[in-house]
């Protein structure tokens, strides 16, 4: 049986005295896009960040292709964390800095590249985003769904092996989103990345998974393919695809 | 008993000593980074350009005002004594020593320590310092010291500016307000300032530099973590306030400390 590129072992995690992960196992293939659906508040974003090592867990393992994440060599540990990309849910571009700045950033900073070739990437990115011609604004000049793509263009820069989605249709209309989703999945299937996608937007995501799993009161209570789950008959994952609460049901 | 008495105890001072390890820990690793490569020139001019050259106005206006003020209330002081002719001393000693240096960190600690401060904040608020993270960035390098560094730069060359500029002052109500000697007063500014006490001034602004510039980033970096919980537009705004207040207390407490060995 092939080793899950990323896999989460009993992993528990508490803020304070609330609980939020309570020992979630879930595996992530390589070059596969896992979908994690679940309730707001149910701690889907804070198991995005364990992976990219902005948050700890309490107790469990994060596995990296069968090996704990912790007690990797630190040379091999920073080069997983250099091949991957988060994209943040409010995109977190810096408002300081113009839109070729923020999609140039993660190259200025941790490798050395000419001006010649750092412009010739940056603009190739954009161009495959459809944002050319906007190098010199800034965030706040432009609107949420030309936000979105920069912040994509500047997770899509390095060419990362991962790329941890947190809601990228978060705040955008119908069209854009779906636009958001095919980029997604046109540019999974042309680079080949692994990606992990926190949504919320059932059931169109369901087309781009080839891997769901449903986070409910801090465990995993559902993984399988869009077929699986449509034909769940857990009532929690019945009622959460379908918007209803079985609590008042 | 004892159990419940050790943990009441670190309960109260573990938080503050946590706290200050945490300040010095930050401050280490952002003086750390200076000396990596690859160095961030064109970080440090823009930081220069506001924290600098953007305070030159305020600078100019405040240390025109104590310098004149200086004059006004040295001038009805010494005149009492028949000793008016120390005035040009006095106002320099006065400025060049002690109120130069302070004057000019308090300054530049409301106009732009507030700002590093607040926007360091709304960076941690944003996810700004967490996608730096996420880049493999480090984010203290990337926030910290290209402005720490534009401060040792600044401060000291806003003294000398200050200290001028409150000399002219001092010379304008003096000497032309009130009708002392004008080379009588010069002749005192140039006898009475040591290099001494031209080096101690810019030493007490360079430890401002790293003074304000430390507790207002640290502030702004570790907003999330107030300790009465709050978050978003509050935290930062609460962050902000704290940055102030503490620069402000720590200038007066080197100034002292440092004075203390200088004199």
């Amino acid at each position: 049986m092939q080793t899950p590129f990323i896999q989460f072992k009993e992993v528990k995690k508490k803020f304070g005295s609330l609980a939020v992960l309570n020992g979630v196992n879930l595996s992530i293939n390589k070059g596969e896009i896992t979908v994690i659906i679940g309730k707001s508040g149910t701690g889907k974003s804070v198991l995005l960040k364990h992976i990219v090592g902005l948050v700890q867990e309490d107790s469990g393992q994060l596995l990296i292709q069968g090996e704990p994440l912790n007690q990797l060599p630190r040379k091999k540990a920073l080069h997983f964390k250099k091949s991957m990309s988060y994209m943040f849910q409010d995109n977190a571009l810096f408002d300081f800095l113009t839109v070729f700045d923020n999609i140039a950033l993660p190259l200025v900073e941790t490798s050395r590249v000419s001006p010649s070739v750092l412009k010739e990437k940056v603009h190739t990115r954009m161009s495959q985003l459809s944002i050319e011609g906007i190098d010199h604004k800034y965030p706040s000049e432009l609107s949420g769904g030309m936000r979105k793509r920069v912040a994509l263009a500047r997770a899509l820069v390095t060419n990362p092996e991962v790329i941890l989605f947190d809601e990228p249709t978060a705040g955008l209309d119908p069209v854009r989103k779906k636009n958001v989703h095919n980029m997604i999945k046109e540019y999974q299937k042309k680079f080949g990345f692994t990606a992990v996608i926190v949504s919320h937007d059932i059931p169109e995501i369901f087309d781009l998974a080839q891997h769901i799993a449903f986070l409910d009161e801090g465990i995993i209570a559902f993984e399988g393919s869009k077929q699986d789950i449509l034909h769940s008959d857990m009532k929690s994952v019945h009622g959460f695809i379908r918007g209803k609460d079985i609590r008042y049901e | 008993m004892y159990t419940r008495f050790i943990y009441t105890i670190g309960g109260i001072f573990a938080p503050p000593i946590t706290s200050v390890g945490r300040f010095f820990s930050f401050f280490g690793a952002g003086v750390w980074q200076i000396f990596t490569t690859p160095f961030q020139a064109g970080k440090v001019l823009d930081h220069i350009w506001f924290i600098g050259a953007k305070s030159i106005f305020v600078i100019l206006l405040t240390g025109l005002f104590t310098g004149m003020v200086l004059g006004l209330q040295g001038y009805y002081t010494l005149v009492t004594f028949g000793s008016e002719a120390a005035l040009g001393g006095a106002v320099s000693l006065t400025l060049i020593r002690e109120l130069g240096p302070v004057l000019t960190a308090i300054m530049i600690t409301a106009r732009a320590g507030s700002a590093m401060a607040a926007e360091i904040g709304v960076m941690r608020m944003s996810e700004q310092i967490d996608a730096l993270l996420t880049m493999q960035i480090n984010p203290i390098r990337f926030v910290f010291t290209p402005r720490i560094l534009a401060a040792v730069l600044s401060f000291p060359l806003l003294t000398a500016l200050f200290d001028v500029v409150g000399i002219f002052g001092g010379y304008l109500s003096g000497s032309l307000l009130l009708g002392m000697n004008e080379a009588v007063y010069m002749d005192k500014v140039i006898r009475s300032v040591n290099l001494a006490d031209i080096w101690g001034g810019f030493l007490k602004s360079l430890v401002f530099a790293l003074v304000v510039t430390t507790i207002c980033c640290y502030r702004g970096y570790y907003s999330h973590l107030s300790q009465q919980g709050e978050f978003g537009a509050k935290g930062v705004s609460l962050a902000t306030t704290r940055a102030v207040v503490q620069s402000c207390i720590c200038i007066l407490i080197c100034d002292y400390i440092i004075t203390f060995f200088l004199v």
